[in-house]
């Protein structure tokens, strides 16, 4: 394995029950890379997600976290190990405040010395998130709940940050925004594997997509090629390749 | 008139009192509710057990009814005996009970709770009998101390002590829950389990830790009611556990202010009914309350509207 790998699914297959929904899945992310994860509806791109996350286990193959294979650990280890996420829908905690939120995501953090100042530094990226500081979460915008979702994740200090369908919900005025927020994380060093249905947004900020089709990877290159790439449209919109 | 109010602030001390045990009761209630969404109806059998953990530790150091060591030590001794056993044995319910059925439909976890109620209630009635056990707790207290006046109110050492113990273990709970990591992990397991599982926090180590707090919450609140009434019998986790659910709920299942603020007030309006009918009505009050709460205010005072969890 590459030393520059941060995250990687061997032949992963997974199954919920008895129904198979990941066949042979095969990714590779590596430190500082932006990639995206695009499919239709039901096509396995949650689930991959989950699989990473521990919430799904493996039927075969392996999830490898910086080298460890990391099948039989559970979410909690997961996280703070190395990976983020922003969740779909934010699940930001509704009856906390604003920084008790922050706080939270950067909890089991073992330099605290570093953490009041890195809460100082989303404040410059989210100026919104400080003006909202004792808000409770529940009162929050969509937008600024989105906001808080990131700088929270952001704040355990990822090797890889996960987000699952950060555009959604949000106005199309904020998706712009978003897109160029997240562009600007990746391009500050942080390493992200995204999750999305806006398949021509992902890919415009993005250096490698894969596209999965009812579990299966169908497509993986450059963004670049992906954009042009004939079958792509076809396939995103779960027609056969 | 003056008559009525000597015994209205006499009964809002007995309140007081009464309601800072039914708000520790509470909170062991709303706790568990929090984080797992169930009601854990064995929460009465820690309180009982608190109880017959003093009281045996009271036989261990007496001779011939008369404590062989310092008192304020004795009685020290009994609230941690009784809070750690209950802690202990809310562990073991939680882990053999109830982490089982975790992913299975509230319902049977109701259920089990339920089970685990009615058998450690004829354990301790098999081993220890039906007899009440009674505390000889008048001799720990030095006379000049046993009661005191204030006006024509009249308390005794034994109220205030139980009072202060409560509010004590309130403000170090709210401390803890507010302020400390593990708080804070609390909070957020209760809000949203898998989302604080995304922040790193190992859910089921909180799940544990709010069990551990809950059932010794549960288990002091059976030793100072049992030093307060100088007794304890097997049967006396039921009625208390129905009035701790009844506070958690006023309060607002799920709100630990809530639930101290429910007990508090559960405790008081009972002693204000028996100031006005009958004491054999203080049970009728207490679920009056309850029943006017779940129609007019189902969410409880300081609670929100009931989610469906999905």
């Amino acid at each position: 394995m590459n030393a520059e790998t941060v995250l990687e699914l061997k032949n992963v297959n997974a199954c919920y029950g008895k129904i198979q929904v990941l066949y042979n899945i095969n990714m590779t992310i590596k430190k500082g890379e932006l990639i995206c994860l695009l499919g239709g509806n039901a096509s396995g791109k949650s689930t991959t997600l989950k699989t990473i996350l521990g919430i799904v286990k493996p039927s075969e193959g392996a999830v490898f976290l910086n080298g460890e294979n990391i099948n039989k650990r559970p979410t909690d280890y997961i996280i703070r190990n190395g990976v983020s996420i922003v969740p779909e829908n934010r699940r930001i905690f509704p009856r906390m405040t604003v920084l008790e939120n922050l706080e939270i995501g950067a909890m089991h953090r073992k330099d605290r010395g570093q953490v009041k100042q890195d809460i100082e530094s989303m404040f410059e990226l989210f100026p919104i998130l400080e003006k909202r500081i004792n808000r409770q979460g529940m009162v929050l915008s969509g937008g600024e709940q989105q906001m808080l979702a990131m700088a929270r994740a952001l704040l355990s200090n990822p090797a890889v940050l996960l987000m699952d369908e950060p555009s959604m919900g949000l106005s199309p005025a904020l998706v712009d925004q978003q897109f160029e927020l997240i562009e600007n994380i990746n391009k500050k060093g942080t390493t992200i594997l995204m999750v999305e249905q806006n398949a021509t947004m992902a890919l415009s900020i993005a250096d490698r997509g894969y596209v999965l089709q009812t579990g299966e990877i169908v497509l993986s290159d450059d963004a670049k090629a992906l954009l042009d790439h004939p079958g792509m449209q076809k396939a995103y919109l779960g027609g056969e390749l | 008139m003056e008559d009525i109010f000597g015994q209205l602030s006499q009964q809002a001390i007995n309140g007081i009192t009464i309601g800072g045990v039914y708000a520790l009761i509470a909170i062991g209630y709303t706790m568990v509710y929090g984080v797992l969404s169930m009601l854990n109806f064995a929460h009465g059998e820690l309180y009982m057990m608190g109880g017959f953990t003093g009281w045996w530790v009271l036989q261990f150091f007496s001779s011939k009814h008369q404590p062989v060591m310092n008192a304020a030590i004795l009685i020290s001794l009994m609230i941690l005996a009784a809070m750690a056993v209950s802690a202990i044995l809310g562990l073991v319910i939680e882990r053999v009970a109830y982490r089982p059925l975790r992913k299975a439909p509230r319902m049977n976890l109701l259920l089990s709770s339920l089970g685990v109620s009615i058998f450690i209630q004829n354990f301790i009635l098999y081993t220890q009998g039906a007899k009440v056990k009674v505390f000889q707790v008048s001799n720990l207290i030095p006379e000049g101390l046993r009661t005191f006046h204030v006006g024509d109110t009249v308390i005794s050492f034994m109220r205030i002590f139980v009072i202060g113990v409560c509010f004590v273990l309130m403000l170090l709970l709210t401390f803890v829950i507010k302020k400390t990591n593990i708080g804070k992990s609390i909070r957020a397991t209760a809000q949203d389990i898998e989302a604080a599982a995304f922040m790193g926090i190992d859910t089921d180590r909180i799940i544990v830790i709010v069990f551990l707090i809950g059932s010794a919450l549960g288990g002091a609140a059976g030793i100072l009611v049992s030093l307060l009434f100088t007794q304890v019998d097997y049967y006396v986790g039921f009625q208390a556990g129905l009035k701790g659910f009844t506070a958690a709920v006023l309060g607002g299942i799920g709100s630990i202010p809530g639930a101290m603020a429910g007990g508090l007030l559960l405790g008081l309006c009972e002693a204000m009914a028996v100031t006005f009918f009958p004491s054999a009505y203080k049970d009728v009050v207490a679920f009056i309350i309850l029943i006017a709460v779940l129609i007019f205010r189902p969410q409880g005072l300081m609670g929100e509207k009931i989610r469906e969890k999905v």
